[in-house]
């Protein structure tokens, strides 16, 4: 749907909103553009010039330090001035509009916003409005998308598996309110992965669910069985307790990665987490550090990821 | 206009290079013809020196006009650069830009002794204060023409000419 | 003032007469239709030919906005607006601010109304004290101060107790209760229909259990107290269901639909537009084809705009943060006729949805053209086709689904109370 939105006329990317709908040449696109800057990250020197004298402003409606971080480090990589905001703290709670706000900011000659907002869409609401010289990248909106995360979790499969093609991918745990487990599916879908699972109690996922092309399991034994990859994500505190879940323990039981349910997945499947873990809710420690774990390669990955976004919207022209 | 073969001038460039090899040289080309040109030079010196590529897509100074080369390669410096006398490799010199970008791109990498440039064809056009130290040949092309390095699926390296508009 | 339609296409869905004639006006009323009274002398012949004449149209549900809420719309505004949608009776739900709980606010209300020109205006009273659902409004001088239901609108009646006790209250004075059926705990977090949209792009969603839950609810309590309800703004297949049997049982119900439900679902809130974020939610295409056979079979039994002005800046936000609700009293007429033309629906028995019908579920003159009938006429052109935006809408509120896009069908004249309130500048 955002497709339009998100590319120039002539197809290059112009703002990363969502994952949904975007061509798989352009996620490759990304991927190998990535692949590029991870020698950078590798030098001695771990700059380049690419985005000297943009300004780059990460604006974050909703807090999130390591996102935040993994943005900036990756713009002044680029070399590009960061200015971050935290307006869940500032201006939209004296009752200023988020468009007021994006307003101001672009009157500051703003080259690129990074956005972060605890409702689905508002970036899409800011890249309708910004100047045409301004790229939105989207840091995480609502439920939505978490674009390069998503992004960034396919590089890393790539990376591990050597494509998408041949693979048994599963995402365990709370897809219903999860930007990235979205994100996880549309790239997958997109980059022509064969069976994408989702596997949680139905509490925490949407009804429709099977309409974005996954299939559906309620158990984790048949659910990661023989998987290539298995995904798992993060349980937010306020949701392990109530009407969603009874307990922390009783979710780790049924669905938290332990060694024994992992040796139902593939001998050689790589366990991903997008961060941070929730250590013996849905992961186990010893899983979490051990020999299929690539969740520390996956925030290495991220910064390159995210070099590759910002460049492509950067010099997508005007 | 004629234009040798590839092979002979990578000849030409093989005998005005070999007399200044030394053990702490290194090649480096540019993606993707310079490369080309760089692995032919390093196999027929037949000295075991140190090799790395370069692409200068994150170094280019349009990029605000004409945004990011949509297939970007990854820099490979396996070597220290740090003085190291560098022969840098590329297959055809005009502007000058991508030798000045290739220049930064390294100097990222560490300070070399010296920095060498050996191109296969020098088309003349500079826009730059660069001059090539070894060349396979040298032309004055008019700004219309258009010289690129070829490389078929069997390997074969040729050049092509393209006389433009005019 | 006397008014002459000539040679228009005059339609009375109520009593099935169809056919080109002239109607005289005087005095408010309709004095005859084909050939004049002998000494008729028109101070006004409206030239119809081409057009037709039908009932001024009924809406069951305009939000004219006031009072206190004057910065998204005004009554003035409103009701301007409501004549250039062919509309010449409303009625108006209570969430105001303050609601319509206490008899000053209506009276008041009732006189703004009728010293602007415009449609007569039906207040709706709330049935709790400010809307909150535990205690019950003076519903008996509600009604002296003009209110013909009583009315929650879109503001939730968690307590089941206060749901029969404003049932049993009713039923002994004889009012009817108008109730949208939405469960508020099933309901309170979401914003779009819980299917694929809310499963693709992670909004709230709202299930069709919030409709069917809060419906069963309403229909037992129905059975139990006899109370007259009117169902308001029906969005799913199941509920339908739910109705059409309770009716077949013969309960004292009746229901509506709005409008942009007829026509949209929840893929239109699919690229985030505000503008189609509405209370119940757009659902599915299964849905909204359930509604529209509903309609046709006669289960639903009235088309109203909803209408609900909002300002920009409340819309121009992340979709769940925005006000719900669409603008849409300009638009009723055309989008009937768009729903009639797409289900071969003939034309008098579609235009009945909107005048005849919603009039019986208001209990007021109006919604037939008939000889001593009063005179609220709307005089349309089938054929004309128009651009919705905002410089095209007269409402304050151009917050609608359909802004850029054409539509077919004009109102050309309004004739209220047998006065010309709307005379298309085209």
């Amino acid at each position: 749907m955002s497709a339009n939105l998100q590319l120039t006329p002539d197809g290059r990317l112009r703002h990363l909103l969502t994952l949904e709908g975007l061509p798989a040449r352009i996620l490759t696109q990304i991927l190998d553009t990535a692949e590029s800057f991870i020698p950078v990250g590798e030098r001695e020197l771990k700059k380049v010039p690419l985005l000297r004298g943009k300004a780059v402003f990460n604006l974050f409606f909703e807090n999130s330090t390591r996102t935040r971080t993994t943005f900036e480090i990756a713009a002044k990589r680029l070399s590009a001035d960061v200015i971050n905001l935290n307006i869940a703290t500032s201006a939209t709670n004296k009752g200023e509009t988020l468009l007021d706000t994006v307003a101001n900011l672009s009157a500051m000659q703003a080259d690129m916003f990074v956005v972060r907002h605890a409702s689905s869409g508002a970036p899409h609401l800011i890249a309708r409005h910004v100047a045409p010289h301004i790229s939105v990248v989207n840091a995480g909106d609502g439920r939505c998308a978490h674009p390069t995360q998503g992004l960034l979790d396919m590089f890393t499969i790539r990376h591990y598996k050597g494509g998408f093609h041949n693979l048994r991918v599963a995402i365990v745990g709370d897809v219903l309110h999860s930007r990235v487990a979205r994100s996880q599916i549309h790239a997958l879908t997109t980059l022509g992965c064969p069976e994408v699972r989702v596997v949680a109690p139905k509490t925490l996922l949407p009804r429709d669910v099977d309409s974005m092309g996954v299939h559906v399991h309620h158990k984790m034994e048949t659910g990661i069985k023989d998987c290539d990859v298995v995904i798992m994500l993060r349980l937010q505190n306020e949701r392990m307790q109530g009407a969603l879940l009874p307990s922390a323990g009783e979710y780790y039981k049924y669905w938290g990665l332990t060694p024994d349910k992992l040796k139902r997945a593939k001998p050689d499947a790589i366990v991903m987490h997008p961060g941070p873990m929730n250590r013996g809710v849905e992961i186990d420690s010893d899983v979490a550090d051990g020999k299929h774990s690539v969740i520390l390669p996956q925030v290495t990955f991220g910064i390159a990821v995210r070099m590759a976004v910002m460049s492509m919207v950067a010099g997508s022209g005007a | 206009m004629n234009i040798d073969n590839p092979n002979q001038l990578i000849d030409r460039l093989v005998a005005q290079i070999a007399p200044l090899m030394q053990d702490d040289c290194a090649f480096v080309g540019i993606h993707s013809g310079g490369v080309w040109v760089m692995e032919a030079l390093a196999e027929r010196l037949g000295r075991d020196l140190p090799t790395g590529t370069l692409d200068i897509s994150f170094y280019r100074d349009d990029f605000s006009r004409i945004g990011l080369h949509p297939e970007v390669k990854p820099s490979q410096i396996p070597f220290d650069v740090e003085n190291r006398h560098v022969l840098l490799v590329d297959d055809v010199l005009y502007t000058g830009r991508t030798v000045r970008a290739a220049m930064n791109l390294l100097f990222d990498y560490g300070r070399p002794a010296s920095i060498r440039l050996a191109v296969l064809v020098d088309r003349g056009g500079r826009e730059l204060p660069i001059c090539a130290d070894f060349a396979g040949a040298r032309l004055e092309l008019a700004p219309g023409q258009h010289v690129a390095l070829l490389r078929d699926d069997a390997g074969e390296l040729h050049l092509s000419l393209n006389q433009g508009a005019a | 003032m006397k008014i002459r339609i000539k040679d228009g296409r005059v339609i009375d869905p109520a009593s099935g007469l169809d056919g080109v004639q002239d109607v005289f006006i005087a005095a408010g009323r309709i004095v005859a239709l084909g050939q004049g009274p002998a000494d008729f002398h028109a101070n006004l012949e409206i030239d119809a030919r081409g057009l037709v004449v039908c009932p001024g149209l009924v809406d069951l549900s305009v939000r004219l906005r006031e009072p206190g809420l004057e910065y998204m719309a005004t009554l003035e505004s409103e009701m301007r607006a409501s004549a250039a949608g062919g509309v010449t009776s409303l009625a108006c739900p209570p969430d105001t601010d303050p609601p319509l709980d206490e008899p000053g606010l209506v009276e008041m209300l009732k006189f703004r109304a009728k010293n602007s020109p415009g449609p007569r205006v039906y207040p709706v009273g709330a049935l709790t004290w400010k809307l909150k659902g535990e205690r019950l409004t003076e519903m008996g001088e509600l009604h002296e101060a003009g209110c013909v239901a009583f009315s929650q609108t879109d503001a939730p009646m968690v307590d089941t107790t206060v749901l029969l006790r404003s049932m049993e209250y009713a039923y002994t004075l004889g009012f009817p209760l108008w109730l949208r059926p939405q469960d508020y705990y099933l309901s309170r977090e979401g914003v779009v229909h819980d299917g694929v949209v809310s499963a693709r792009y992670g909004l709230p969603a709202i299930p069709v259990p919030a409709e069917t839950v809060a419906l069963q609810t309403i229909l037992l309590l129905v059975r139990e107290t006899g109370a007259r309800v009117h169902l308001c703004r029906l969005s799913s297949r199941a509920g339908v269901e739910m109705v059409r049997q309770a009716k077949a049982d013969g309960l004292p119900i009746t229901c509506d639909v709005g409008i942009h439900h007829v026509h949209l679902s929840e893929m239109d809130t699919a690229d985030f537009n505000a503008n189609c974020h509405m209370i119940p939610p757009l659902r599915s295409q299964r849905d909204r084809d359930a509604l529209r056979q509903a309609l046709k079979d006669g289960v639903i039994d009235a088309i109203c705009s909803d209408h609900a002005p909002v300002d920009d800046d409340a819309k121009e936000k992340p979709f769940q943060e925005s006000e719900p609700g669409a603008t849409g009293v300009e638009l009723l007429l055309p989008l009937v006729l768009k729903w009639a033309s797409e289900t071969g629906m003939p034309l008098a028995q579609a235009l009945a949805k909107v005048t005849a019908r919603p009039a019986g579920i208001l209990g007021v003159e109006g919604g037939v053209l008939a000889v001593d009938g009063p005179a609220d006429l709307c005089v349309f052109d089938p054929q004309a086709h128009w651009t919705v935006s905002p410089g095209t809408l007269l409402s304050l509120g151009k917050n609608s689904p359909y802004l850029g896009m054409e539509l077919q069908g004009k109102v050309r004249y309004a004739i209220i109370d047998g006065h010309l309130d709307f005379r298309d500048g085209h």
